[in-house]
C-alpha cells in the first residue's frame, strides 16, 4: 500500500519539522512496515511551467525526426523549443522546463544550440520529471485542465514522498490513506481529522426513482447501498490533482467515474462499484451464481462461473463477481451517462473465495477479505456522489439502501489482563487512553470496551493486548528470562542421529541435505518395486520433474555424487540422514475437528493415525578413492567392505547385536550386498551400488553405499557389564576347507556355537582361495580365556575340537592339515 | 669377606664401563664385573660356605657391591644408549611435511549446525527438543493454528498438497503443528523447541528455497510474559550472533500469536529481520485443552537458512542446498 504524504498531510496535521524518516519509524513502531521511501521530484529546481503548443515545424533531415516547437509560457514573447517526442500537436498543453531549471538526476537546462536552431528549454515526460516511467512521450494536457503559465511544481505535486508500506492481513483498515493517517497520528501523537466525519449527515436530493438493491442471504454481506446517478456527461475530465494522487498510488488514471471510485477506495478503504445504468434490467441482488455459467469478467476474460460464486446480479444475469471485479457488459463506457454506484460490506470469505477461484486479486478483493468497516458502505459511496456530482454534470437521483452495518461486539476487559500478559504494570488510565487513541469506546469504570467500526479483527481481550502494547512502544517491554523448568536432555533417539552423524563426519563423509522429492523415472532406474516403490504424489510439485516423494536415500546422494563430479569431484564420501515417504498408508479423508474446543482423544488419535509413518534413515555414498592419491603411488579405492564396515560401525555404536547375510537388493550390486539384521529384522543395507546405476549417473566403479533405517532400529539396552577377565588368556588356530560358497560367517558363527562360553573371541585371519575344486580355506584365531583360573592344555584342546565339530556339522567344514 | 675388596671391585667395574665406547664394549665389560664368573659374583655364591656370623656381614657388603655396579652399568647403559640414538634416529629423518595417507575431510551440513547448536542452547536452559512427521496433518499444520480455510494467511504461504487433496495431507509449511502435538501431548508446563525441514512453494533462487529449515520455540507455564518473550530472545540472539546483537520487536501479525511481533537484529550495521514471534493465542491455548485462566505462553520462530546466511554472511542459497563438497567441508563438525 502506498501513501502520499502530500495526502496523508490532509488528514493527519504533519509538522514540517518531521522528516519522511521519523514517519517512517513511528509506522514500523506501530508494526506497519515501510518497505521503500520514494521520493518524487527529488533534485527538481524550476521553472517548470504549463505552456501551450502554439507552432510545430518538423524537421526531418536528420537521423532523428525532431520537432522545433513554439510555445506560448505566459511570457511576453513565443519561446522555442527542440522536442524529439511527437505525441502532441498544436493547442495541447504540456510541461516545458525553462533554462535555470534542474531536473532530477541533476540535469541542468540552459538555452542551446542544436540542430540548427536555438532551443529555450525543454518539453518533459513523466520520467524526466521523476514522476513516472513512461517515456513514451511528453506529458500532454488539455487546454482547461491547467492554468498556461502557472507552476507546474506545485499544480502537479510533483514534489512528494510516498511511503510504500506492508499491511498485515489482520489490518484491512490499513489498506485506505485514512486508516494509514489514523496510525501515524497515534504513534506521534499528532492530531487525527477523520475525512468520515466530514461525510457524516451528508444528504442528497432525491429526484427520481432508484435502482433497487437487495441482498439475498445477509451471511454474504450485511450492508449494500446503491446510488444512482443521472445526467453524467461522459466528456468530463479527471482533475489533475485527483490524477495525480491515482498515479501516485501506483494506478492508472481511466475516466472520471472509474477514477472517483478508486479514489474512494484509497482514500477510505472502501472498494466501489459503478455500472452502467442503462444495462441493468430491473434491480441489483447480492446472491450466488447458483448455476455454473459463463461470465465475462471487465478484464475481458471469459470465465466459468461456480454455483457457489458471490455475484450482484441483475433480474436477467450476473454483472459483477461481488467485491472482486465487475463483467463486461454493465462496465462504464465513453458514453454512460446514467450510472448504478455499488458499496456493499461483503463477507470476507465470500469475496476471498470468489477471489481464490477465480485466481483473482484485485485492489477490490484484496481490502474486502481482510474486512472492510461495515459503516463506509454509507459514507464512501456518499463521496463518491460529492465528488461526481462537484466535478461534471451528474445529478444524483436517489440511494436505496439493503441490510444494515454490523459492528463488533463490546469486550469486557480485565484491567490486569494486559499487565499481566506483556509482563509489566500499566496504570488502567494509560490502558484505556491508548485504546481511544486507536478509535474503541473505553468505559472506565465497566472496562467496557467497544472498538471502532473499521476494527473487526478487535475481538478478544488479547487483540487489546497488542494495540495497547504498540501503542505504548514494544522497546518498553522489559527483558527477562521465564523461570527455569526442570532438567532437560537430547532424547536416546536424538543422542544416536548425532552420534552417528558425528562419526561418519568424523571418518571423512561429508552430510548433504537434499530435497526429498523424486520421479518415477529415477524409482525405476533404481530398481525399487513393490511397496519400497510407492510414495505420495504433491499435486502441486515445483515442476512435473519431481513429483512425487523419495522412497529411498541413495537416489539423493547419487545425484549430489554426479554434481559434484561435474564439478570437477573424483574421490569422495557423502552421507544423507532424513525422512523417507513410503506410502505403506492408504491416506484417508482430512480429520477436521472443530476449532476453539480441545478435539476428544479419539478424534486426536485418528488425526495422529491419519498421517503416514515416515521412516527415517541414514545412508551414504563411497566414491572412488579412499585416501587421496598421492606421491606415494596409487591409492586404496573405497569397495563394498567399506560400505558394510560403515553399517557395522552404526549399529555398533548403537550397542546393537547383529548379523549379515548376503542380501539380492535394490539398488545394490546383486551379489554384493550384505543385510545387517537385529532382532530378525533387516534394519540395513550395504555393498556395492549396482554397476548399469553407476554407469548411468557416471559414477566410479564399484563405488559402494550403505543404508540403515535409523527409526528401525530398537533402543539400546542399559549396559551391564561382564567382569573384565585377568586370568591368561589360551589362542588356538583352526584352518578348516569348506565350499566356496559358504559364507564366513555361518563358519564364525558354527564355531563360536561349538567353542562353549569360554571362548573370548574369534577371528578370520586368512582366506585361501587357490584350493581349486569349488574349496576355499579359510583359518581362524580362537581366544579363550576362563575368568577364575588358568586353563589347561587338555581343556583348551578339548574345546578346539568341539568347535571343529560344530563346525563340520553346520558347513561341512573338514580341518585343514598341514 | 674384606671390604676392600669388594670396594676395588666396585672401581674396577666403573672404569670399565666408562671406558666402555660402545653398546657392544658394554656388554664384554658387564659380563666381566657382573656375569658369572665376576669376582663379585664367585663371591656371592661363596656366602654360604660362611659361618653364620660371617655371612649375615659379608652378605650386606657383597649385596651393597653388587648394587652399586649395577647402577654404575645403567649409567653407563643410558649414556651410550642416548649417545647411539642422537646417531641412528637422526639418520632415520623424514621429510614430516610430505602429505600423508589419510581418508577425506569430512564435514556435518552447516543446517545440522547450527541446529545442533540451537539444540544445545535451549536444552541447557531445560528446554526439550521435539520433532514431527514432514509430511502433515492439515488439521495440525493451519486449523489448530487459527488458520481456517478461507484465512488470508492461508495465500500467504504457498502450501504443498499431497494426493488425494480431501486428505488434507500437507508438507508442513512450518514446524508450527510439533507445537499443536506437544500441547496436545503434555500437561504444561511446556519448554520445547522443534527444529526441522519445512517446506514451500518458492523457486528456488539466491534467497529462497521451495525445502528450508525452521527452529520454532514455545514455553506454556503460569505467568508467562511477552517480557519472557523477549528475555528468551535477547538470550537466543546472543547466542547465535554474539554478545553486541541487539534485538527489537516491531508488531506484526499471525494467526496463532496475539500480540505478534517480527524479531529484528542488529548486526553488522544494520537492522536485519531475523524472525516472528508472539503470546500464544488464547484460541490455539483453548483448541488444545490447556486452560488461559491459569496458563500463558510465548512461541517463536526462525529460519534456519536466514540465520546461517546472515551469521556466515553467504549469500546464494543455492550453495546450502546442492551438496558442493567445496561449501560443506569449510564447516567441519562445527567445533
Amino acid at each position: 500500500m502506498r501513501a502520499p504524504l502530500s495526502w496523508l498531510k490532509e488528514f493527519v496535521d504533519i509538522p514540517n519539522s518531521i522528516s519522511a524518516d521519523q514517519i517512517s519509524e513511528a509506522l514500523i513502531r506501530v508494526g506497519f512496515e515501510v518497505e521503500e521511501i520514494i521520493q518524487e521530484g527529488a533534485g527538481l529546481t524550476g521553472p517548470l511551467k504549463f505552456a501551450k503548443v502554439v507552432t510545430i515545424e518538423e524537421i526531418t533531415e536528420f537521423k532523428k525526426h525532431i520537432r522545433y516547437v513554439g510555445l506560448d509560457c505566459g511570457e511576453k514573447e513565443i519561446r522555442y523549443v527542440i522536442c524529439g517526442a511527437t505525441n502532441f500537436k498544436v493547442g495541447d498543453i504540456i510541461v516545458a522546463a525553462l533554462p535555470g531549471a534542474v531536473l532530477p538526476g541533476d540535469f541542468h537546462i540552459t538555452a542551446r544550440d542544436t540542430y540548427g536552431k536555438t532551443s529555450n528549454g525543454m518539453i518533459c515526460s513523466a520520467r524526466e520529471l521523476g514522476i513516472g516511467e513512461d517515456h513514451s512521450g511528453i506529458m500532454v494536457f488539455a487546454e482547461g485542465d491547467v492554468e498556461i503559465g502557472s507552476n507546474a511544481i506545485v499544480a502537479l505535486e510533483i514534489s512528494d514522498v510516498i511511503f510504500d508500506i506492508a499491511i498485515n492481513p489482520d489490518r484491512g483498515y490499513a489498506l485506505s490513506i485514512r486508516g494509514i493517517a489514523r496510525e501515524i497520528a497515534g504513534s506521534l501523537a499528532l492530531k487525527f481529522t477523520d475525512p468520515v466525519d466530514a461525510l457524516r449527515g451528508l444528504q442528497f436530493t432525491e429526484t427520481g426513482k432508484g435502482v433497487a438493491a437487495k441482498i439475498a442471504d445477509l451471511e454474504t454481506a450485511s450492508v449494500f447501498y446503491l446510488r444512482t446517478i443521472s445526467d453524467f456527461d461522459p466528456v468530463a475530465k479527471v482533475p489533475i490533482w485527483m490524477r495525480r494522487r491515482i498515479e501516485k498510488m501506483g494506478m492508472r488514471s481511466i475516466s472520471l467515474v472509474v477514477d472517483i471510485t478508486n479514489y474512494v477506495m484509497l482514500e477510505l478503504g472502501q472498494p466501489l462499484h459503478a455500472f452502467d445504468k442503462s444495462k441493468i434490467s430491473g434491480g441489483l441482488t447480492i446472491k450466488r451464481a447458483g448455476k455454473a455459467q459463463k461470465f465475462i469478467t471487465l478484464d475481458g476474460q471469459e470465465r466459468n462461473l461456480d454455483p457457489d460464486d458471490l455475484m450482484v446480479c441483475d433480474d436477467k444475469q450476473p454483472l459483477a463477481l461481488a467485491g472482486t471485479m465487475g463483467g463486461l457488459y454493465s462496465e462504464i463506457t465513453a458514453t454512460t451517462t446514467d450510472i448504478a454506484l455499488e458499496a456493499v460490506r461483503f463477507d470476507p470469505v465470500c469475496v476471498a473465495r470468489n477471489s481464490r477461484r477465480h485466481k483473482l486479486s484485485s485492489e477490490a478483493s484484496r481490502r474486502l477479505e481482510r474486512s472492510v468497516d461495515p459503516s463506509l458502505a454509507e459514507f464512501a459511496s456518499a463521496r463518491f456522489v460529492q465528488l461526481l456530482t462537484s466535478h461534471s454534470s451528474a445529478k444524483h437521483v436517489a440511494t436505496v439502501m439493503d441490510g444494515q452495518p454490523k459492528f463488533t461486539p463490546v469486550i469486557t476487559l480485565d484491567p490486569t489482563y494486559i499487565p499481566r500478559l506483556l509482563g509489566f504494570d500499566i496504570p488502567w488510565s494509560e490502558i484505556a487512553r491508548n485504546l481511544q487513541t486507536i478509535g474503541c469506546d473505553v468505559d472506565e469504570k465497566t472496562f467496557q470496551v467497544s472498538p471502532p467500526d473499521w476494527r473487526s479483527d478487535l475481538l478478544t481481550p488479547s487483540d487489546l493486548a497488542e494495540e495497547v502494547a504498540r501503542m505504548i512502544g514494544y522497546e518498553k517491554i522489559p527483558s527477562i528470562l521465564p523461570p527455569r523448568p526442570k532438567h532437560a536432555s537430547l532424547t536416546p533417539t536424538q543422542k544416536r542421529r548425532r552420534a552417528i552423524a558425528n562419526m561418519l563426519a568424523s571418518r571423512g563423509l561429508a552430510e548433504v541435505q537434499t530435497f526429498p522429492f523424486t520421479n518415477q523415472e529415477t524409482i525405476d532406474q533404481m530398481g525399487f518395486v513393490g511397496e519400497r516403490a510407492a510414495t505420495y504424489r504433491i499435486a502441486n510439485p515445483m515442476s512435473e520433474e519431481n513429483p512425487l516423494m523419495r522412497v529411498h536415500l541413495i537416489p539423493g546422494l547419487v545425484e549430489v555424487a554426479a554434481r559434484n563430479i561435474s564439478r570437477g569431484a573424483k574421490d569422495f564420501a557423502i552421507f544423507e540422514m532424513g525422512s523417507i515417504f513410503r506410502s505403506a498408508q492408504k491416506l484417508i479423508p482430512a480429520v477436521s475437528p472443530d476449532f476453539l474446543k480441545r478435539p476428544d482423544e479419539k478424534t486426536i488419535k485418528q488425526i495422529y493415525q491419519s498421517v503416514p509413518p515416515q521412516a527415517f534413515h541414514v545412508a551414504g555414498l563411497l566414491v572412488g578413492k579412499a585416501e587421496n592419491e598421492d606421491w606415494q603411488g596409487k591409492a586404496r579405492a573405497y569397495t563394498w567392505q567399506d560400505a558394510i564396515a560403515f553399517a557395522e560401525e552404526i549399529l555398533d555404536l548403537c550397542n546393537l547385536k547383529y548379523s549379515i547375510k548376503r542380501s539380492d537388493f535394490a539398488p545394490w550390486h546383486p551379489g554384493r550386498c550384505a543385510e545387517l539384521i537385529v532382532d530378525g529384522r533387516a534394519v540395513a543395507h550395504a555393498g556395492e551400488v549396482h554397476p548399469r546405476i553407476l554407469a548411468n549417473y557416471g559414477l566410479p566403479e564399484r563405488s559402494a553405499a550403505f543404508a540403515v533405517g535409523l527409526s528401525a532400529l530398537p533402543d539400546s539396552d542399559l549396559v551391564k557389564p561382564t567382569r573384565v577377565g585377568t586370568m591368561p588368556a589360551a589362542v588356538q588356530d583352526v584352518a578348516l576347507i569348506i565350499d566356496s560358497n559358504v559364507s564366513a560367517k555361518d563358519v564364525e558363527a558354527a564355531l563360536r556355537a561349538g567353542a562353549g562360553e569360554l571362548l573370548e573371541s574369534i577371528s578370520l585371519f586368512d582366506r585361501y582361495d587357490k584350493l581349486g575344486d569349488g574349496k576355499i580355506s579359510l583359518a581362524f584365531t580362537l581366544t579363550f580365556r576362563a575368568q577364575d583360573r588358568t586353563l589347561t592344555g587338555a581343556e583348551v584342546s578339548e574345546m578346539r575340537s568341539a568347535a571343529v565339530v560344530s563346525a563340520q556339522k553346520a558347513t561341512g567344514a573338514t580341518l585343514r592339515t598341514a | 669377606m674384606n671390604p676392600a675388596d669388594v670396594e676395588s671391585w666396585i672401581k674396577a667395574a666403573e672404569k670399565a664401563f666408562l671406558d666402555a665406547t660402545d653398546l657392544e664394549s658394554l656388554k664384554t665389560a658387564r659380563l666381566a664385573h657382573l656375569g658369572d664368573k665376576a669376582p663379585i659374583s664367585l663371591a656371592s655364591r661363596s656366602l654360604g660356605t660362611l659361618a653364620p656370623e660371617e655371612k649375615a656381614s659379608s652378605g650386606k657388603v657383597i649385596g651393597e657391591g653388587k648394587a652399586a655396579i649395577t647402577a654404575a652399568l645403567q649409567k653407563a647403559t643410558d649414556k651410550l644408549e642416548s649417545e647411539r640414538d642422537a646417531k641412528v634416529l637422526l639418520e632415520e629423518v623424514v621429510d614430516i611435511t610430505l602429505p600423508v595417507k589419510r581418508s577425506h575431510r569430512g564435514g556435518l551440513h552447516p543446517i545440522s549446525i547450527i541446529k545442533n547448536e540451537i539444540s544445545d542452547f535451549f536444552i541447557e536452559q531445560g528446554y526439550a527438543v521435539e520433532e514431527g512427521p514432514e509430511l502433515e496433518s492439515g488439521w495440525l499444520n493451519f486449523d489448530a493454528l487459527n488458520i481456517p480455510p478461507d484465512h488470508p494467511a492461508r495465500t500467504m504461504q504457498d502450501t504443498f498438497y499431497i494426493e488425494p487433496v480431501e486428505s488434507g495431507m500437507v508438507l508442513r509449511t512450518q514446524t508450527s503443528p510439533v507445537q499443536i502435538r506437544s500441547m496436545l501431548e503434555h500437561e504444561p508446563p511446556i519448554y520445547m523447541i522443534c527444529p526441522g525441514r519445512t517446506f514451500r512453494a518458492d523457486e528456488l533462487d539466491a534467497t529462497h528455497s521451495p525445502v528450508f529449515h525452521q527452529v520454532e520455540g514455545l514455553v506454556v507455564d503460569k505467568g508467562i510474559t511477552m517480557a519472557h518473550l523477549k528475555g528468551t530472545l535477547d538470550n537466543f540472539a546472543q547466542a547465535m550472533f554474539g554478545p553486541d546483537v541487539t534485538t527489537r520487536l516491531r508488531p506484526s501479525f499471525f494467526p496463532f500469536t496475539e500480540p505478534s511481533a517480527e524479531v529484528d537484529i542488529f548486526f553488522n550495521g544494520r537492522w536485519i529481520e531475523w524472525g516472528g514471534c508472539g503470546m500464544v493465542n488464547p484460541k490455539v491455548l483453548t483448541t488444545c485443552g490447556i486452560d488461559t485462566d491459569v496458563y500463558s505462553g510465548f512461541a517463536f520462530g526462525m529460519g534456519l537458512e536466514r540465520t546461517l546466511m546472515v551469521r556466515h554472511n553467504i549469500t546464494d542459497m543455492h550453495d546450502i542446498v546442492e551438496g558442493d563438497l567445496r561449501f560443506t567441508r569449510q564447516f567441519g563438525v562445527g567445533l
